[in-house]
């Protein structure tokens, strides 16, 4: 009986098929768009087109390390990123106000982007050690692991990414089984922090962004701009929408950062709600795939990885798409696998290189 | 407190658990991912069309582009008014890499003033930076090639073409035709009240005076405009649907520029006004009033220091042609004549001795003739011919103001003869009524003697007393003058109506030949005071000459108490028609302080009638042969 005879191609390579798939049916729909949002710039296309590459070489690479082997990397990456963190608070290069660069010589490297896969990486593993359900004190160490890096980027500032990253620690407490009193009590600690929060933890720019989305019409030429453009460009679309390229407020520039955070605007106006459907069912089948292979783990650091990187897949669409549509304040969130930008795709890859990983090393084991 | 725990771990227990959980957080992800779908369903179908009509206002503005102005032509086809391009140097500023530099590096070879350097900086800054603005309107051929050749040099700078009025005759004709200058805010909001405003919308000059300003609907034309859609900086990326402007009539007028320009001619710098007309159908043939000035200095804003100079005692600015008081002097003699032959008071044989002045009886004041000795016996014919002012003094002593008045009404004097254009006075026709309105007092009878003799307090403009002239040659028919023939646009030729006036009707037309005839004499008799004028010419003139003693013409709202004595001499005059049979063209010429109607007046009359009949031949003949 051979080992290698039940396994696919596809199990050799580390790659689950069908969600493959979706991240190549995701990319060629990016490069749609945003081939249309740059204003058909080619150069940006040819760069857009070169970082999907390297991505999925980078998601290819990631696939191929066991999880085992994954587990051994957990407190070094984790430690790593910790110490980079401080080291861009304090060496950082600023851009646009912020501080989020680390300067390598050659490059630049944003910290943060690596503790997206590192936090919840260093979350599975500890709760993973133990038994599930978690012990309260394994729930204190396992906050405290996401905390850390939250706190850090939320003072780059880098709200958006710090949202991410506590929702990626977040959701690996919540998959281990934390119990509903406990969530219900933690809801309503937030709510309650939410108050001091406000006044004492946000900055004018983030506060400004949350007072514009109850009523963007008050500032239309200032922070409201962005929302009221947005909605003008998504309502205008309509059901079909305007068109490949026919869209008026992306291809005369009335949306800002339209191949970026507001590209989602950009596919609202040309394809209209239909197209809106569509890229949503996309998400949902991406979503459920990961899901799947998280619950078909084969342990729990696994399954608790898995799960917490999809449901933070999902966090980025969640907010990206309210912000844009004015459920939600502006917060600098690009839309997954769609946006230009090669950070936020290299890092999805990667993610997802790693839930690629998980899936096929359940099959290995499985004889 | 330590609780017992299973030291092995229940896979199956945790992978439940987790299951469980995946399920949860599915939801959860469905129930937002309806919560987003059911907003975006809101916006796009709910709200739909109210976005899209705020999408095509962001992107759609209407441009409007201004008509051409309508052309204006003299009745021979000669342009008079036209568009020429003026080319403006402007800077579209967010092209241009260092302004600083690029102005310093011009200002070599296109002068740019301080003024203009500043107020160019002042609407960048108040514009868009894609926006071009003018740094110099108006650049002259050298500096338009010596930018050309070195354009390469300022990326952002360019010379753009615009059309402007231009008055190729230049003070030839400005009070006749006016001028057009910047619409200003007043005349922008009196647009506007008249529902306008749209159609001045692109325009940027209106009709200020003259021909110009009366006939500023037609000359203007329909705006048009142009559909665009733009970008978020407002810059135009395509245009999407386009109405052309429909261009403004042009006029041709009854002005024959020629005989214009012998009237400037002829005044030279003799301050006066000439008016010639058809004696057909009142069309004015020429109307000029010296001094002139150019009104291609008002097209694009004449300077504070042009403008002052135009201040002078000389009063080029006003129209002396509709606008100069004078009094009409002896011109009004025929009239008189008529008038008292209509009322019986003298026949046209009468004679009178005149013994050089005139006294009401028991009265001690003498009315003196311009002849001091007297013309001795002097009938009607007499009368006009050699211009005797005692005989007239007698007449309306006898006629008494209401009478005259009532007359003189008919020819016009008093009113508004409703030439096309606005600057026109009434001047004064005196009357009983009007001695009690102006100067509350009651009229007395040595008022009415100089007004015999069109004096007193009688003023009339040079085109009224054309217009009188000319319904006295067409014995009674009143052809009101006007400068417009007909407005043209395309193919479409469209007459411009005058308002019809009654007619002088006489008891006895018999009385309109006689004062004719007496003024064929004028000209033919050797004692006629134009005889000497008119000497030799191959056409039949007849006229009449007047010298006003007046002081100054009466418009002296800033009356100049030293310019009085050196303006103290008489106002010449003199009305003229021709061919005496069939009269074509009439004249009417006042020239100030230079005295002799006979000796400045009538001279300028033979030139502009030598001139008419020298392009216009009459058939002398079958002129003598209609008799």
């Amino acid at each position: 009986m051979k080992l290698n005879d039940k396994r696919s191609i596809w199990d050799k390579l580390h790659l689950d098929l069908p969600l493959l798939l979706a991240l190549i049916a995701m990319m060629v729909a990016s490069l749609t768009i945003v081939y249309s949002a740059s204003g058909q710039d080619m150069a940006m296309m040819v760069r857009h087109a070169t970082r999907m590459a390297g991505a999925i070489i980078g998601m290819f690479i990631l696939a191929q390390f066991s999880p085992a082997t994954l587990k051994r990397l957990v407190i070094p990456l984790y430690c790593l990123g910790l110490l980079m963190l401080v080291g861009v608070l304090l060496f950082g290069v600023s851009s646009k106000g912020a501080q989020r660069w680390l300067d390598l010589g050659i490059t630049r490297f944003q910290p943060s982007e690596l503790m997206k896969i590192a936090v919840p990486m260093m979350v599975a593993w500890y709760i993973g050690r133990n038994h599930l359900p978690p012990r309260a004190l394994h729930l204190v160490v396992g906050f405290t692991i996401v905390m850390l890096p939250t706190l850090l980027i939320k003072e780059q500032p880098d709200l958006g990414t710090s949202i991410l990253i506590a929702s990626s620690g977040v959701f690996v407490l919540f998959l281990s089984g934390l119990s509903w009193r406990l969530i219900g009590f933690l809801t309503a600690l937030v709510a309650l922090a939410a108050w001091p929060f406000w006044h004492y933890g946000m900055h004018a720019y983030q506060k400004q962004r949350v007072l514009t989305l109850f009523n963007p019409e008050s500032d239309p030429l200032g922070s409201g701009y962005h929302i009221i453009q947005s909605k003008i460009a998504i309502g205008s679309g309509g059901i079909e929408g305007k068109g490949w390229l026919q869209g008026t407020q992306s291809q005369l520039e009335f949306l800002p950062e339209r191949h970026t955070d507001f590209i989602f605007s950009v596919l609202s106006e040309e394809f209209g709600l239909f197209g809106v459907c569509l890229l949503l069912c996309m998400y949902l089948f991406i979503i459920g795939r990961g899901l799947y292979i998280a619950v078909n783990a084969q342990d729990a650091f696994g399954k608790l990885l898995a799960g917490a990187l999809t449901l933070t897949f999902f966090v980025y669409i969640f907010v990206n798409i309210g912000m844009v549509s004015g459920l939600l304040p502006v917060v600098g969130v690009p839309l997954p696998l769609i946006s230009y930008g090669g950070t936020s795709m290299v890092t999805l890859m990667a993610g997802f290189g790693i839930i690629m990983s998980i899936a096929t090393d359940k099959r290995m084991l499985l004889k | 407190m330590l609780k017992k725990r299973p030291t092995i771990r229940d896979h199956s227990a945790e992978a439940n658990l987790f299951a469980r959980r995946a399920f949860v957080g599915f939801v959860f992800v469905t129930l937002l991912v309806a919560v987003l779908l059911s907003n975006l369903y809101t916006i796009q179908v709910d709200d739909h069309q109210d976005y899209q009509t705020r999408s095509n206002d962001n992107r759609i503005k209407v441009i409007p582009i201004a008509p051409n102005r309508g052309l204006i032509y003299d009745r021979n086809g000669v342009l008079l008014a036209e568009n020429k391009p003026v080319y403006n140097l402007e800077v579209i500023p967010e092209d241009v890499d260092d302004l600083d530099a690029s102005l310093a590096a011009l200002t070599q070879f296109i002068d740019i003033s301080e003024q203009q350097k500043n107020d160019f900086l002042d609407d960048i800054k108040n514009n868009r930076r894609f926006k071009s603005q003018v740094l110099k309107a108006r650049l002259n051929e050298e500096e338009v090639a010596k930018f050309s050749v070195n354009q390469h040099k300022y990326p952002g700078f360019s010379i753009e073409a615009r059309l402007a009025r231009y008055y190729p005759f230049g003070d030839t004709l400005t009070h006749a035709l006016g001028y057009v200058a910047k619409l200003n805010k007043k005349e922008l909001s009196k647009l506007i009240s008249e529902d306008q405003g749209t159609n001045y919308r692109a325009t940027h000059d209106i009709g200020k005076l003259g021909i110009e300003k009366y006939y500023e609907r037609l000359l203007h034309g329909q705006v048009g405009s142009q559909r665009v859609e733009v970008n978020n900086r407002g810059r135009i990326i395509r245009t999407l649907s386009m109405t052309a402007p429909e261009p403004g009539h042009d006029l041709v007028l009854t002005l024959d520029i020629g005989l214009q320009q012998i009237a400037q001619h002829t005044l030279k710098d003799m301050r006066g006004a000439v008016v010639v007309m058809d004696a057909k159908d009142g069309g004015i043939l020429a109307l000029y009033s010296n001094p002139s000035y150019d009104p291609n200095l008002f097209v694009h804003g004449i300077s504070s220091k042009n403008y002052k100079a135009l201040l002078n005692p000389d009063r080029p600015l006003i129209n002396r042609t509709t606008q100069g008081r004078y009094a009409p002097a002896s011109t009004v003699k025929p009239h008189m004549a008529i008038l008292a032959l209509e009322e019986g008071l003298v026949t046209e044989h009468t004679k009178m001795w005149d013994p050089g002045f005139f006294q009401i009886p028991n009265v001690e004041h003498k009315w003196r003739d311009w002849k001091r000795w007297g013309h001795g016996h002097v009938d009607v014919y007499k009368a006009i011919e050699e211009s005797c002012d005692t005989y007239f003094y007698d007449a309306a002593y006898r006629l008494g103001i209401t009478k005259i008045s009532d007359f003189m009404a008919q020819f016009g004097f008093g009113d508004l003869t409703g030439i096309d254009i606005h600057e026109e006075t009434t001047a004064i026709l005196p009357s009983k009524e009007w001695k009690e309105g102006r100067f509350k007092e009651s009229w007395w009878r040595g008022d009415t003697i100089s007004v015999g003799i069109g004096q007193g307090y009688w003023t009339a403009t040079p085109i009224q007393i054309a217009n009188a002239t000319n319904i006295l040659v067409n014995k009674g028919e009143h052809r009101p003058p006007h400068l417009v023939q007909v407005a043209k646009q395309e193919d479409q030729v469209t007459p411009i109506i005058n308002e019809e006036k009654p007619p002088v009707i006489l008891k006895d037309a018999k009385h309109w030949q006689i004062a004719l005839d007496a003024m064929h004499n004028t000209v033919h008799k050797t004692t006629g005071t134009a005889h000497k004028a008119f000497k030799g010419v191959n056409y039949d003139p007849a006229g009449k000459t007047g010298t006003a003693q007046l002081v100054s013409i009466a418009q002296g709202e800033r009356y100049d108490a030293d310019a009085i004595k050196e303006r103290h001499r008489d106002n010449a005059i003199y009305i003229g028609f021709a061919p005496y049979n069939d009269p074509q063209i009439v004249v009417s010429i006042v020239v100030e302080n230079t005295g002799g109607g006979s000796s400045v007046g009538a001279p300028i009359a033979r030139q502009l009638m030598d001139y008419y009949f020298s392009a216009n031949p009459v058939n002398l003949l079958s002129n003598t042969g209609q008799q």
